[in-house]
């Protein structure tokens, strides 16, 4: 059952830029890519559960702030080491000036 | 290929050797009985917090999947150039096409303490066992070296609940790589969980006696504990490249490309020396994660025929209780300091170079409060760029804005 749920206004994120959106005990991490596109992944790094939306965004990579684990925000896939488990990643659309993210159901 | 050394950085070339595509043998060589893991926790996490455990670079099945033969509980003893072979203690030779050498550093030890059962090192999961072992509530604990890993160790007993004393020669923490600033804030965290710390302080003698070991100080001070961590350093482990007649100069010497002076020889991580090419060749050796990582990378690309050269710049951080601290670049290459606040407390110092040029910056707060921002100015530094001092210190100065300038 698709759950859409407003995580943030258009303008909390920068262009080329990262957030954090707290939800019912979970997190995640909202992005606004270089060409003004919304993406949304879980908030925590793969490999020690570290805060990514304090990361650096540069294109479509998100450089966890600790330990340098990259990603792609936008497919998830992991690039390279320390990470090595890819993250999940959830539906966005904008509506009205919101950024809604789907997390009711397990996308890959 | 064979890698002598199963730490981050050798662990890390094995893997890459594999992701650049290369398909025949590759063995690991490791010195310790467990897989690969990472060391940084040790000190940190896997100190404070129960049960944390290891934590593994990568689990036995990838190592198989990757076709990397691992030897553990192993030593290799020495090295015939000229048939390009290691040989281990268990009398077995290993044929290489190219070695990498990356035996990694070994705690410096304090000659007074060695007559004394209770004193302990921190390198090893193994010596991390023994330490936990002595964090229990109440107890007291010294700590010799106010240094990252003493200080690190020191806040992590603290958090477990022992009575921590640190005893440190210098008038401050973190002489060696910190900023007088940064010292200072982590000399305040200290003090204010409760540990007694004593800088300017000169141990005289080491004795154990029934039920815990007297530290003697200089000034008459005597401090009794029921185990006395040691952290004063750490010392390359070279011999195996000395007694192979490779040149070795504070640690294995290696050029930008991470070649020894035999050509068939590669060295990374700790145990090794190396120019600098962002401070005009600067010799340098770093006991980081991060560098061992990209100098492991580095030394499998250049194995497998590459001519690449070593360009990263100097990076590691360190947890303390809530805060943390993160350094790029060489902070005594600065010779002007520009001060920028990040909030709640967090702030990052800018180095500059006589002729402006950024070539370090220093940070610290809570969490990740000046991660982002390093990591910013790790990529100006690598350009070599020359930002205006108003605009470092200006805290809604984008540092993002000043790398695209």
């Amino acid at each position: 059952m698709p759950e859409w749920i407003v995580a943030c206004a258009v303008d909390d994120v920068d262009e080329e830029d990262v957030i954090r959106f707290d939800h019912h005990g979970r997190t995640f991490a909202i992005y606004r890519s270089p060409e003004d596109e919304f993406f949304a992944t879980d908030g925590l790094c793969t490999h020690e559960k570290v805060h990514l939306a304090d990361g650096l965004v540069m294109d479509d990579i998100i450089e966890c702030p600790k330990h340098n684990g990259r990603f792609n925000y936008k497919t998830g896939a992991a690039r390279g080491a320390p990470v090595c488990v890819n993250l999940q990643t959830y539906p966005v659309k904008v509506e009205a000036g919101k950024v809604m993210i789907e997390i009711g159901g397990v996308h890959g | 290929m064979v890698i002598v050394g199963a730490g981050e950085a050798g662990t890390r070339a094995a893997f890459a050797l594999r992701e650049r595509g290369y398909t025949g043998p590759v063995s690991l060589i490791g010195a310790e009985r467990h897989l690969p893991y990472e060391r940084p926790p040790l000190s940190k996490d896997a100190m404070a917090l129960a049960g944390a455990g290891m934590k593994a670079i990568a689990d036995a099945g990838r190592f198989e999947q990757a076709g990397i033969r691992l030897v553990l509980s192993a030593a290799a003893i020495s090295i015939d150039r000229a048939a390009r072979e290691v040989k281990l203690e268990s009398g077995v030779s290993l044929g290489y096409e190219k070695l990498l050498l990356a035996t990694g550093a070994r705690p410096r030890r304090l000659a007074m303490a060695e007559n004394s059962r209770r004193c302990v090192y921190l390198r090893t999961h193994d010596d991390a066992e023994v330490i936990r072992a002595h964090l229990r509530p109440g107890a007291r604990i010294a700590v010799i070296g106010g240094g990252f890993i003493g200080l690190e160790l020191a806040a992590a007993a603290r958090m477990l609940g022992c009575a921590v004393t640190v005893i440190e020669t210098e008038k401050r923490l973190l002489t060696r790589a910190v900023p007088a600033e940064i010292a200072a804030v982590l000399h305040e965290a200290h003090a204010k969980s409760g540990v007694d710390l004593r800088c300017g302080a000169a141990v005289t003698a080491i004795v154990d006696h029934g039920d815990g070991v007297s530290i003697a100080l200089a000034d008459g001070a005597s401090i009794d504990a029921d185990a006395c961590i040691v952290g004063i350093g750490a010392i390359p482990n070279t011999d195996l490249a000395e007694r192979a007649g490779l040149a070795v100069e504070n640690g294995v010497r290696v050029d930008e490309r991470m070649a020894t002076s035999d050509p068939h020889i590669f060295a990374a991580g700790d145990c090794c020396s190396f120019p600098l090419g962002v401070y005009a060749g600067r010799r340098v050796r770093l006991e980081a994660w991060r560098n061992a990582q990209d100098q492991g990378n580095l030394a499998a690309r250049n194995m497998l025929g590459r001519q690449e050269n070593f360009a990263a710049i100097p990076w590691f951080w360190s947890d303390q209780f809530d805060l943390s601290l993160q350094i790029a670049g060489l902070v005594d290459e600065g010779v002007e300091t520009v001060r920028r606040e990040a909030g709640e407390g967090a702030f990052i110092l800018f180095h500059l170079a006589a002729d402006g040029r950024l070539v370090a910056a220093s940070g610290i707060g809570q969490g990740n409060a000046v991660a982002r921002d390093i990591r910013l100015a790790e990529m100006l530094i690598a350009k070599k760029a020359r930002p205006p001092r108003d605009k470092l210190a200006a805290a809604d100065t984008k540092l993002k804005a000043l790398l695209a300038a």
